[in-house]
C-alpha cells in the first residue's frame, strides 16, 4: 500500500487540513476497533513511539503507539497553525512538521510566490524530504489551499514547481478554493489568475472548489434538517458538516461545516485506495482514466449523500436518488452545471454496501441524459470500496472531467480583465522582485488558451461523431 | 497431471479463490451419483490436478497470486485459510505497493521487466512440485493494469520458458459500459499480444454473466462475489476430472489439450458453391465446439444436433469439430450438467466493438500520453489493431 503527504498552505489550507486530519483519525477510529498500526492507516499517518528523541521513533506494525500525521503545515501568519497547536489535534503534529513566519503575504501572491518562495525554499525542501523518507512507498502529494490570498496561492503554487522536480514520480494532487463572486479580497482575481498558471502547468489534478458552492450546500442541508419536513428519517448531525465531538465545546465557526465537506472529499477520493473493497481504486488511476490530454486536468466534484439518514437498509429507490443528485448542479462543490455540459469523463467512487448491480442499474438509467464526447461514449470510471464514511451506510464521490469548469475561468478572466485594463493595485505585484508584467499577461495567455481548449470540445457537442475508417486487412 | 493457476490483478485473484473453492467443494461432495471408488478416483484426480499436499493434510492450492497492490492478496489468503477446507501457500504470492493504475504499460514495461525474475521463480517453485505438468492457467482481466500489462507480459515468458507446455488464459472481458475509461485500450493491447504468445483464450463477459445471475438465478442485488461464483462453476464443469477414452476409473483427460489451432486447409478455402442454404441465415459458425457431460444419463444422451453440418465452417466436417466428454459422475450435485466450449463466431461482435470505440479514441489521441509515458507508443497501438482486425476478419470468413 502506498503513503500520501498532506500539503496544507495559508489560513485556508490548514483550516481545512486541520478538519481533514479530524475526521481521518474518526474513519480509521471507527475502523480499526483493535488499534492495531496497520496499512490503512499507515497511509495517512505513521505510528511513533513518542519517548525516543530524535527521529528514531517510526514503528511499523503493531500496537498504535503515538499517531503522527504525514503532513506539512506551512502559513506566513501564525494564528491558524499556532491554534491548531493548541487544539485537540496537537499531538497528531510534529513541530518538525512546520513553515510559519509572522507578517504573512498581505493577500499578494507576488509576496508569497517570490518572496517566501526563495526565502523558504531550502526549508520546505528539507521538510518534504523528511516527510517522504517516513514512507514506505510515498504516492501522492495533496495541497489544500486557497487562490484568492496570498500565501495559499503564492506560496501554495510555487511548491508545485519544487515538487515536481524534485519528486518528478509522486502524483500532485490539488484541492483549489476559488473565490467566489463576492469575496472581500479585492485583489484575488490578480491572485487567481497568477495560481491558475502554476496549475496548468505543475498539478497533475485539480479539484476546483468555491465558497459560494460550499455555501450554498450547507444553507440547504440546514434547511432540510430545520423544516423537519423529513421527520426522524435525518439525524441532524451529520459528520459531513460537523466533527461531532472536536469542536462541539465551542461556538462552531461559520466555516467550519464548509470545511468538512472538503475535508469529506479527500477522504472519499482514497477511500479506495486505503480500504477493501471489490473494484478497488488507486489514486494513480483517477489521473490515468479522467486525465485523457495532460492540460485538462480539472475535475469537478459531488458529494453525496449529504445528510445521514437513520435507516440503515437503504431501500433501492433511496441508493437512486444518491446516484441522481450526484449529477444535480446543486450539489457540485464548484458553481456548475455538469448535465447540461460535455463529460469527458465521469468516476463514480462508492462507499459502503452498495454492489455492482446497483452501480450498474443507476449508470444505464442516468447516461440518455448526459453528453459525452464523441470518443468517450463509454467514459465512466467505478469503484467499490467496502467501508462506508463514518456516520453513513453509503456515500458517493463523483468526479468528472467536464467543460461545465469554463465558466468558472471565464468569469475569473473577466474579473481579471476588469483590474488589469485599470492597472488596479498592480504596483503591490510589480514592485516585488521577479515580477514583471510579463508574468500577468503569460498567466492570462495560459489561462485564455485552456479555455480555448473547453470550447472546441463544446463546439463537438452539437455536431456528428466524426469516426475514422477502420484500418482494412487482407485474409 | 497438474495444472500450474497464475492469478493476476484484482480480478484474476478473486476469481483465482472463487475457482479453487468451486474444485474443492465439488470434489468433496459426497454424493456423486457413481460408485465410491469412483468418487475417489475423481477426488484424487482433482486433487493432484489443483492441489498439492502438505503435511497437516491440508491441501494447497497449486497457484501463484500476483498483484502490484497488497489489499485483494491479502484478502484472498486469509479469505482461504480462514475456510480450514484448503489454503494457498504461504510463500507463492507476489505483491507490490504501487498497483499499475489501471495502465496497461506500466503493467507491461514497467512491472514485468522489473519482476520478471521474482515472478518467474514463483512460478518455476510451483512447477517443480508437479509429477508432470499440464499447462498454465492464467486468470487475468483485459480492462484494468496489471491483470492486463503485466498478465501478457508473463505469459509471453511463460511461452519462451515453458514453450511445450500449454497455456490457457482465462480472459475477463469488461462490462461494455465503463468499469475503467481507457479499458479499450488495455483490452486490445492485451488481445494482440496475447495473440502472439498463449494457446486458448477462454472468454467470459462480465454483461454476459451479469445477465445469468439477473435472469436465471433471479439474485436481486449482484454483487462480484455473485459474478465470480458463477464463473468459477462454468470453470470447474470444464476443468473437473473426465474420463479419457479408456473407460472409467482414468480421468487423465488434460483439459487443457483443447486442440483450438485450427487452421484452414492449405489448399485455399473454398468456393461458395459448396454452401448449404443455412449458410445465408445468421448461424454463428463455429470451428470447433466441445460439449462436456456430467452425471446421470450420460452415455445416453442425444447430441445429434451439435453435429449439424450447418454450425460449422464449410471446409470442416463436423466429425473434426465436434468433441464430447461424457462422465457419470456429478458435477456439485447438480443430477446432470453440461457445458459447452465455443470457437465460434460468438466473439466476434463483442471483438468488433471493442475495436471499434478503440480506435475512436485512438483518433482523437486521448490517454496517449499515459501509455508512451511508458515505452507503449503509437505503432504498438496501430500493430494491435491491424491484428485484431485480421482475426475479426478471418472468424467472419469462417461464415462463407
Amino acid at each position: 500500500m502506498t503513503q500520501s503527504v498532506v500539503i496544507q498552505v495559508g489560513q485556508c489550507g490548514n483550516q481545512i487540513g486541520c478538519c481533514f486530519w479530524d475526521l481521518a483519525l474518526r474513519e480509521h477510529a471507527a475502523v480499526n476497533q483493535k488499534a492495531i498500526y496497520d496499512e490503512a492507516i499507515s497511509s495517512f499517518f505513521r505510528n511513533v513511539d513518542t519517548r525516543v528523541v530524535g527521529d528514531g521513533g517510526s514503528i511499523s506494525k503493531g500496537k498504535i503507539c503515538s499517531l503522527k500525521a504525514r503532513a506539512v503545515l506551512i502559513d506566513m501568519e501564525e494564528g491558524v497553525v499556532n491554534e491548531i497547536l493548541q487544539g485537540p489535534l496537537r499531538d497528531v503534529f510534529d513541530s518538525k512538521q512546520l513553515i510559519t513566519d509572522i507578517s504573512g503575504s498581505g493577500n499578494n501572491w507576488a509576496v508569497g510566490h517570490k518572496v517566501f518562495g526563495s526565502l523558504y525554499q531550502e526549508q520546505i525542501l528539507e521538510k518534504l524530504r523528511k516527510s517522504a523518507e517516513h514512507c514506505d512507498c510515498l504516492q501522492c502529494f495533496f495541497i489544500i489551499h486557497s487562490m484568492g490570498g496570498g500565501t495559499g496561492s503564492g506560496l501554495g503554487t510555487f511548491l508545485l514547481k519544487v515538487l515536481e522536480d524534485e519528486f518528478p514520480e509522486v502524483y500532485r494532487f490539488v484541492a483549489s478554493i476559488y473565490p467566489s463572486g463576492e469575496d472581500d479580497v479585492i485583489t484575488s482575481p490578480y491572485n487567481s489568475m497568477l495560481a491558475m498558471k502554476e496549475l496548468n502547468e505543475h498539478a497533475d489534478c485539480v479539484l476546483p472548489i468555491d465558497n459560494q458552492s460550499l455555501f450554498d450546500i450547507i444553507s440547504k442541508i440546514d434547511l432540510m434538517v430545520n423544516s423537519g419536513k423529513l421527520g426522524t428519517a435525518i439525524k441532524p448531525k451529520s459528520l459531513v458538516t460537523s466533527s461531532a465531538g472536536a469542536f462541539k465545546k465551542r461556538q462552531e465557526k461559520p466555516f467550519d461545516a464548509m470545511n468538512n465537506i472538503v475535508a469529506n472529499l479527500l477522504l472519499n477520493l482514497t477511500s479506495s485506495a486505503r480500504f477493501e473493497g471489490s473494484l478497488n481504486m488507486d489514486l494513480n488511476e483517477i489521473s490515468m482514466n479522467l486525465v485523457p490530454f495532460p492540460q485538462l486536468h480539472y475535475l469537478v466534484s459531488s458529494l453525496t449523500p449529504l445528510y445521514t439518514l437513520a435507516d440503515v437498509n437503504i431501500p433501492s429507490r433511496r441508493l437512486d436518488q444518491m446516484f441522481s443528485d450526484a449529477f444535480s448542479k446543486d450539489h457540485q462543490l464548484i458553481r456548475a452545471d455538469p448535465k447540461h455540459s460535455l463529460y469527458l469523463a465521469c468516476a463514480l467512487m462508492v462507499r459502503g454496501n452498495v454492489q455492482i448491480s446497483d452501480l450498474r442499474r443507476n449508470i444505464e438509467r442516468l447516461k440518455p441524459a448526459l453528453r459525452f464526447v464523441s470518443w468517450n461514449q463509454e467514459g465512466w470510471k467505478t469503484s467499490l470500496c467496502s467501508v462506508p464514511p463514518v456516520g453513513h451506510s453509503h456515500s458517493l464521490l463523483a468526479l468528472a472531467n467536464n467543460t461545465c469548469v469554463k465558466p468558472t475561468f471565464i468569469e475569473l478572466r473577466e474579473r481579471f480583465t476588469r483590474l488589469y485594463r485599470k492597472r488596479a493595485h498592480l504596483h503591490h505585484y510589480l514592485q516585488i522582485e521577479g515580477m514583471e508584467e510579463s508574468c500577468f499577461t503569460e498567466a492570462l495567455s495560459s489561462l485564455s488558451a485552456l479555455i480555448q481548449e473547453y470550447n472546441q470540445l463544446d463546439a463537438t457537442k452539437s455536431m456528428p461523431a466524426e469516426e475514422l475508417p477502420r484500418l482494412s486487412v487482407a485474409v | 497431471m497438474s495444472i500450474v493457476t497464475v492469478q493476476l490483478g484484482q480480478c484474476g485473484n478473486q476469481i483465482g479463490f472463487e475457482v479453487f473453492d468451486a474444485l474443492f467443494s465439488d470434489s468433496h461432495c459426497p454424493q456423486g451419483l457413481c460408485s465410491k471408488r469412483e468418487n475417489e478416483a475423481y477426488r484424487a484426480s482433482c486433487k493432484e490436478r489443483f492441489f498439492s499436499e502438505e503435511e497437516n493434510g491440508v491441501p494447497i492450492a497449486r497457484a501463484v497470486l500476483v498483484d502490484m497492490e497488497p489489499k485483494v492478496i491479502n484478502q484472498t489468503l486469509s479469505k482461504a485459510a480462514h475456510s480450514g477446507r484448503w489454503k494457498y501457500g504461504q510463500h507463492s504470492c507476489f505483491c507490490q505497493k504501487q498497483g499499475s493504475g489501471n495502465n496497461w504499460a506500466y503493467g507491461y514495461s514497467v512491472h514485468g521487466p522489473r519482476h520478471e525474475e521474482s515472478i518467474m521463480n514463483l512460478i518455476q517453485k510451483e512447477v517443480e512440485k508437479c509429477d508432470s505438468l499440464n499447462g498454465f492457467f492464467i486468470i487475468m482481466s483485459m480492462a484494468g493494469g496489471t491483470g492486463s500489462g503485466l498478465g501478457a507480459f508473463v505469459t509471453q515468458n511463460l511461452q519462451d520458458q515453458y514453450s511445450n507446455s500449454l497455456k490457457m488464459n482465462q480472459i475477463i472481458w469488461p462490462y461494455g459500459t465503463g468499469e475503467v475509461i481507457v479499458q479499450n485500450y488495455n483490452s486490445i493491447l492485451t488481445l494482440s499480444h496475447l495473440y502472439r504468445s498463449s494457446d486458448a483464450l477462454l472468454v467470459h463477459e462480465n454483461d454476459a454473466v451479469h445477465k445469468i445471475c439477473a435472469k436465471l438465478m433471479n439474485i436481486k442485488q449482484i454483487s462480484f462475489r455473485d459474478i465470480n461464483q458463477v464463473l468459477a462453476h462454468q470453470l470447474g464443469s470444464v476443468f473437473q476430472p473426465t474420463y479419457s477414452g479408456e473407460g472409467s476409473f482414468h480421468y487423465r483427460r488434460n483439459p487443457l489439450g483443447i486442440d483450438w489451432q485450427v487452421r484452414p486447409p492449405l489448399s485455399g478455402l473454398p468456393t461458395r458453391g459448396k454452401m448449404s442454404l443455412n449458410k445465408e441465415s445468421h448461424f454463428n459458425t463455429s470451428i470447433a465446439n466441445l460439449v462436456i457431460l456430467r452425471g446421470k444419463d450420460v452415455h445416453s444422451a442425444e447430441l445429434g444436433a451439435f453435429k449439424d453440418p450447418a454450425l460449422y465452417t464449410s471446409w470442416l466436417e463436423p466429425v473434426h469439430a465436434f468433441s464430447v466428454w461424457k462422465t457419470q459422475r456429478a458435477f456439485s450435485k447438480y443430477e446432470k450438467s453440461a457445458a459447452l466450449v465455443s470457437n465460434s463466431q460468438f466473439l466476434v461482435k463483442p471483438l468488433d466493438t471493442i475495436v471499434g470505440k478503440a480506435w475512436n479514441m485512438f483518433a482523437s489521441k486521448a490517454y496517449i500520453h499515459q501509455y508512451t509515458k511508458f515505452g507503449i507508443e503509437e505503432e504498438d497501438f496501430l500493430d494491435s489493431f491491424t491484428l485484431l482486425e485480421q482475426v475479426i476478419a478471418s472468424y467472419c470468413n469462417l461464415g462463407f
